[in-house]
């Protein structure tokens, strides 16, 4: 079992005929993502690369039983459709889009609490790369290809840098369990402790690489998480050592406002919690496969 | 975003909280006038830029009579005013906020931020106005008290009296106090706020609850839906090259060294930046021209680049995904025929199709250095600086 999707997941697009949606969908069932139909207001009825469209997500859900979702929808209407998603009983939403405003998320996040722990959906995101388990499924926007089918679990704020990480294992010959980007917003729908949780009990992944970077107690709190509960090993890198206190460095969560928010200071506080850290970007993939070799 | 004191006060002001008597100026006859309007025997003249830590500076006058409000004003008009947070370039000064002059008895801090460990609204006060939060945190940290808003209701006149009796405020101004508070907080979750601070927020000898300084910045995010406020901001207080950059959909920030980048996503932009700094180099920018690197994208990160005059080098590194390498060179080799480059050019590509597009720059009569990782892409362009 992969975490959080699997080669079976029955997957919605939300936002499935726009430009967007239709692209990624394409790219995603051509992967070999068992994609079921999709959702667009007012476009019921219709269908779109071969499969149904519906108006609602519940009516998606009902017709097709799919448990997953992935947003294509422009920002400003972005927080309506993970509620709908979650109410409409989807169990693992990934949110793409870039630029949905924080008071969104916050409110998305009470919403949220309506529903028990065994019903609530996940969300992953948003403004992320969205998750591939190569071999299986994917559930987002990255280059499939570059995954080689392995056992290390990654999780990463960054697209563009996960990629990286990925292409670097690769060229080491080390495939991927399972990889999810997180996200670069302040408030997300998931943690690198709710992610790095799952990754703990996938008899899949042996070891864990952790892509953050500046901005905000999230990648500390899953280095605590990991000292506390974990027996896998993580490899950590934190991106952003050049980033001058108080700017925004593209991602709206890439801001050191507060003490630990820094590269330097994440560094050594995930060095306490007994992490590896790769040294540098260039060395995520050699840094991994050292941790493997110690096994 | 960010917003100026007079604005924030005057948004405040219209959700309850008090502010003192003020007007804002662009010219010494009218502050005169405006000193006069307001009428008193004291004023301060407060120079209106984007930074905390004015008075400090210089940035803030008090003044006894109008005439020398006249003379503060045109002190301070049109001069940049350095703080230990607008860098060493300053600010430039354009507006004058001429306000009266405020008896304290006592200042207070309030803040609200979005609070990254809990995810929600978080109100912050202190009975140690005036001092920095930071200050605050690391000095008095016993003095500061919490109050988390729930989204779902706003914030409750109980959380308010609760963080007002904690203040040590006396029971006759306890109403007024959680109105200010709750002003506060009303115009936070409704108006898309990232961070409203009021420091000091004063009692007066006359028994008044006063914000007397004020700062408000909002989420660019959700300026689509908040047209007023997107208004209010003020061009003349960012960066020339980051505006450019925001005009035109890049994500920009000016930085001090001299090796410029242009980068697809934001997480690799910092790698980036950190791999040229532990080769030994200085990043003049950070500048991620989204996951797509499109083309049109490209040419405009390169007239970027070249407006800044400390570039010695350019590193260009793209993670090509789903748009390719190829397509990315291409883009490339279209921009630099639009651009001339006089410094460098190290360019690192990787992903889908990374021979095809480097053999495209290869066979362009594109004159370069080729790069293949990261490490090498950084050590190259600190190469190049010599």
């Amino acid at each position: 079992m992969a975490v959080v999707i699997q080669k079976d997941t029955k997957i919605l697009i939300q936002g499935f005929t726009g430009k967007m949606g239709t692209f990624h969908a394409d790219e995603m069932i051509k992967y070999g993502s068992n994609v079921v139909g999709g959702v667009t207001p007012g476009k019921g009825g219709q269908k779109h690369l071969d499969r149904p469209v519906f108006n609602t997500v519940k009516d998606a859900v009902k017709h097709t039983g799919a448990t997953a979702s992935i947003l294509f929808v422009p920002p400003a209407f972005a927080a309506d459709s993970a509620m709908e998603a979650a109410d409409a009983g989807i169990k693992t939403c990934v949110a793409i889009v870039d630029g949905i405003p924080s008071h969104d998320m916050i409110r998305i996040k009470r919403y949220m609490r309506r529903y028990s722990r065994k019903e609530k959906m996940t969300l992953v995101g948003p403004n992320c790369a969205g998750i591939i388990s190569p071999g299986k499924s994917m559930l987002g926007i990255m280059p499939g290809h570059i995954y080689k089918e392995g056992r290390v679990g990654i999780i990463s704020r960054s697209g563009t840098l996960g990629y990286e990480a990925a292409q670097q294992l690769k060229n080491l010959n080390i495939g991927v369990s399972t990889s999810v980007g997180i996200g670069g917003d302040p408030i997300n729908g998931s943690s690198f402790r709710d992610i790095i949780e799952k990754f703990e009990t996938d008899d899949e992944t042996d070891v864990i690489l952790m892509i953050g970077e500046i901005g905000g107690p999230q990648e500390v709190a899953a280095g605590e998480f990991a000292k506390e509960n974990m027996k896998k090993p993580v490899v950590g890198y934190i991106a952003g050592l050049t980033a001058p206190k108080g700017r925004v460095m593209g991602h709206a969560g890439a801001i050191v406002s507060a003490y630990g928010e820094s590269a330097v200071e994440k560094v050594e506080l995930l060095k306490e919690c007994g992490l590896t850290i790769s040294k540098n970007p260039s060395v995520m993939g050699d840094t991994v496969k050292e941790v493997l070799s110690r096994k | 975003m960010d917003i100026h004191e007079y604005q924030a006060k005057e948004i405040l002001s219209n959700f309850g909280v008090t502010i003192p008597r003020g007007g804002i100026v662009y010219s010494p006859e009218t502050a005169e006038n405006k000193a006069r309007e307001i009428g008193g025997s004291k004023w301060v003249v407060k120079a209106q830029i984007h930074s905390g830590a004015r008075g400090k500076a210089g940035g803030i006058i008090i003044c006894n009579s109008p005439l020398e409000v006249a003379q503060a004003t045109d002190k301070l008009l049109g001069k940049k005013l350095v703080t230990n947070q607008t860098g060493p370039d300053g600010k430039i000064i354009n507006r004058i906020y001429i306000e009266e002059a405020t008896d304290i008895e006592k200042e207070l801090y309030l803040g609200l931020v979005f609070d990254r460990s809990s995810e929600s609204i978080m109100v912050v006060a202190s009975t140690e106005g005036g001092m920095s939060v930071e200050e605050i945190a690391n000095e008095k940290p016993e003095t500061i008290i919490r109050s988390k808003i729930e989204v779902a209701v706003g914030f409750q006149n109980f959380q308010a009296r609760e963080l007002a009796f904690g203040l040590g405020i006396e029971p006759e101004l306890i109403r007024r106090a959680s109105e200010t508070i709750i002003g506060c907080a009303k115009a936070f979750s409704e108006l898309d706020a990232t961070m409203v601070e009021v420091n000091p927020l004063v009692i007066s000898k006359q028994k008044q609850i006063l914000a007397l300084d004020c700062k408000m910045s909002f989420d660019n995010n959700a300026m689509f839906r908040r047209d007023k406020v997107s208004e209010l901001r003020d061009k003349t207080q960012e960066d020339e090259k980051e505006v450019y950059a925001s005009d035109r959909g890049l994500n920009y920030v000016s930085l001090e060294g001299n090796i410029g980048n242009i980068i697809n996503g934001a997480g690799l932009a910092m790698a980036s930046m950190d791999m040229i700094k532990l080769a030994g180099g200085e990043p003049a920018n950070f500048l991620d021209v989204g996951g797509g690197a499109t083309p049109e994208k490209i040419v405009k990160a390169f007239r970027l680049i070249t407006m800044d005059k400390k570039v010695k080098v350019i590193l260009v590194n793209i993670f090509a995904g789903i748009n390719r390498c190829d397509w990315v060179a291409e883009g490339i080799v279209q921009a630099l025929e639009k651009i001339e480059i006089k410094v460098p050019l190290v360019i690192r590509l990787a992903g889908t199709n990374v021979e095809k597009g480097n053999k495209i720059l290869q066979d362009s009569n594109l004159n370069y250095i080729e790069a293949n990782t990261l490490e090498d892409a950084a050590n190259k362009a600190v190469a190049a600086l010599k």
